[in-house]
């Protein structure tokens, strides 16, 4: 049985006060806490078994290697993906797309077409608009209805030969709409497109299964997955990462290295150059671990749970609008209330211990899309709690009492 | 006139009577809902202070020496923080704005107002009128 109590216990930060009160951490959109069994690998790495990967012929080394492929394994299994050497180490998600946007320039030409969304956080917008800057590449944007859905009709209209890439989200940070990315996938492999999707919110939310969805690349952060920070993914498809040229060059990405001709190494280490983040990747493996033994089941219960339950009570507050009421929603919401900036909201919540994010979330073309300068934004995570939606509910009706 | 200095004493006085943060943010919203409307011919993309989460609109002009500040933001609380500003600098000479030792942010316990990213805005603020001041000293 699901005891959120028991799961909170493994996550230290959440015992501390702010400002007085008992954290209420909201922000899970933004990062997550950590598990100790993150904190504790990270500090027995340090202690126990540093050295750097791949290159030392001793013990440590050989140690170091072990644990840091393991957790590649151990992410190969949890999102379904074919091949080991599919998994590419980043910083994180933002890292993840610029590594492919970049390496996409010398693969498009001029007049072919990227196609992306008016959800997208501006890490999967900006990447592109630069891509198409230097390849002469032209960006076409799928237009977004007033629930927070996509326009499928409108994509449809949008795709034609000349779509080479279609880079889209799984879930929106800003309004939560869990996008049907099997059949945007499937619609842009018929004219033969390939589809890249930021799963940054998704990853600890929803079971993935690359090999079903078909998608040829897909990219997300450990940090907003209860793990460490500075440590993403990039999945690909052996062909399509066998086509993209090398992001940065150094040690490690080689195999060999002359003044006349360099050639690179194999997959995944094309990619990865310079010394990684290895007590980050050791250490994500505590937190895949963790998500998995819960199991997608458990989670999506217990968030949609709170997600549904948020959402009720903050309703009933006059004033109140929601922004994204798509069908399939994650855990955030975002709202403002009648007359009230949302900054002000924050600043108040936030001296009643309630941490949440406000402002345009990094999707400044959503805001626009809305005509607002901003939202409130609550985003939940598996161990937050019934308790701390009454305290956020209570704390937003003395915040809005105060600024009225 | 009370120089800047004076000014600064008062307003930690008044900071001082408060209790709790509620009373302090109370009264930074009433000092943010009093601010005098700004001209909304100044409401304008270059007068906008860049660095905030909130939008602030700050007009500067010079009267016989002096600088007048008028200004305005969508976000209660920060008007709370420009009003608070504009009551320490407007109508003071460009010279004594632009030397002005401003630490009364810290002491009235608005610290957190000077954390990172707000604090960009807060700074900028005050940068913004510290340049105004100098560009319009003649």
């Amino acid at each position: 049985m699901f005891e959120v109590d028991k799961i909170r216990e493994r996550f230290p930060i959440l015992k501390r006060e702010v400002n007085g009160r008992d954290l209420v951490y909201f922000d899970n959109g933004a990062s997550t806490q950590k598990l100790q069994s993150v904190i504790d690998t990270v500090s027995n790495y340090y202690k126990e078994e540093n050295s750097n990967v791949h290159r030392g012929v001793h013990f440590l080394s050989g140690l170091a290697t072990d644990k840091f492929e393991e957790t590649r394994e151990v992410i190969r299994e949890f999102i379904g993906a074919e091949h080991t050497h599919e998994i590419i180490f980043t910083k994180g998600t933002t890292d993840s797309i610029n590594l492919v946007a970049s390496g996409f320039r010398s693969l498009l030409n001029k007049g072919d077409e990227i196609i992306i969304s008016e959800l997208e956080h501006h890490s999967n917008i900006v990447p592109w608009q630069m891509c198409c800057e230097y390849s002469g590449a032209v960006l076409k944007i799928i237009p977004l209805k007033d629930n927070g859905e996509l326009e499928v009709n409108k994509f449809e209209s949008l795709l034609s030969k000349k779509t080479k890439l279609v880079a889209l989200s799984h879930i929106s940070n800003s309004l939560g709409t869990i996008n049907p990315i099997k059949e945007f996938i499937e619609k842009a492999h018929k004219i033969g497109a390939r589809v890249l999707i930021d799963g940054a919110q998704a990853a600890s939310h929803i079971s993935l299964n690359m090999q079903e969805l078909d998608v040829d690349m897909y990219c997300f952060s450990a940090h907003k997955m209860y793990g460490p920070t500075g440590v993403g993914v990039l999945y690909g498809k052996e062909d399509i990462l066998n086509e993209i040229p090398p992001y940065q060059g150094g040690g490690e990405m080689i195999k060999d290295v002359s003044f006349k001709k360099t050639t690179y190494a194999c997959l995944p280490h094309k990619f990865e150059a310079g010394t990684p983040n290895i007590a980050g990747v050791i250490a994500f493996k505590s937190a895949i671990e963790f998500i998995s033994d819960l199991g997608f089941n458990t989670i999506a219960e217990h968030e949609n749970y709170l997600l549904e339950y948020a959402t009720q009570e903050i309703l009933k507050i006059e004033g109140v609008k929601i922004y994204g009421t798509s069908e399939k929603k994650s855990g955030i919401i975002s709202f403002n209330i009648e007359g009230i900036h949302p900054y002000d909201i924050g600043v108040l919540l936030d001296k009643m211990g309630v941490a949440i994010r406000t402002g345009h979330h990094c999707t400044q073309p959503i805001m626009e899309r809305f005509n607002i300068p901003g939202t409130a934004r609550i985003s939940l995570a598996i161990y937050n709690t019934k308790e701390e939606i009454d305290v956020c509910i209570e704390s937003i009706k003395k915040a809005k009492q105060m600024l009225s | 006139m009370q120089t800047i200095e004076e000014i600064q004493e008062e307003i930690l006085e008044d900071f001082d009577m408060f209790e709790d943060w509620i009373q302090k943010y109370e009264y930074l919203i009433d000092l943010g809902k009093d601010l005098p409307a700004i001209d909304e011919k100044y409401k304008i993309e270059e007068n906008l202070i860049k660095g905030c989460q909130s939008r602030v609109w700050l007009h500067a002009e010079e009267n016989s020496g002096n600088i007048i500040f008028s200004a305005d933001s969508d976000a209660i609380m920060t008007k709370g923080i420009v009003a608070l500003l504009i009551r320490l600098l407007s109508g003071q000479s460009a010279n004594d704005i632009a030397h002005a030792d401003l630490d009364f942010i810290n002491k009235i316990g608005l610290k957190e107002q000077l954390s990172a990213t707000r604090a960009n805005g807060l700074l900028s603020m005050i940068k913004q009128m510290k340049l105004y001041a100098i560009a319009l000293d003649k």
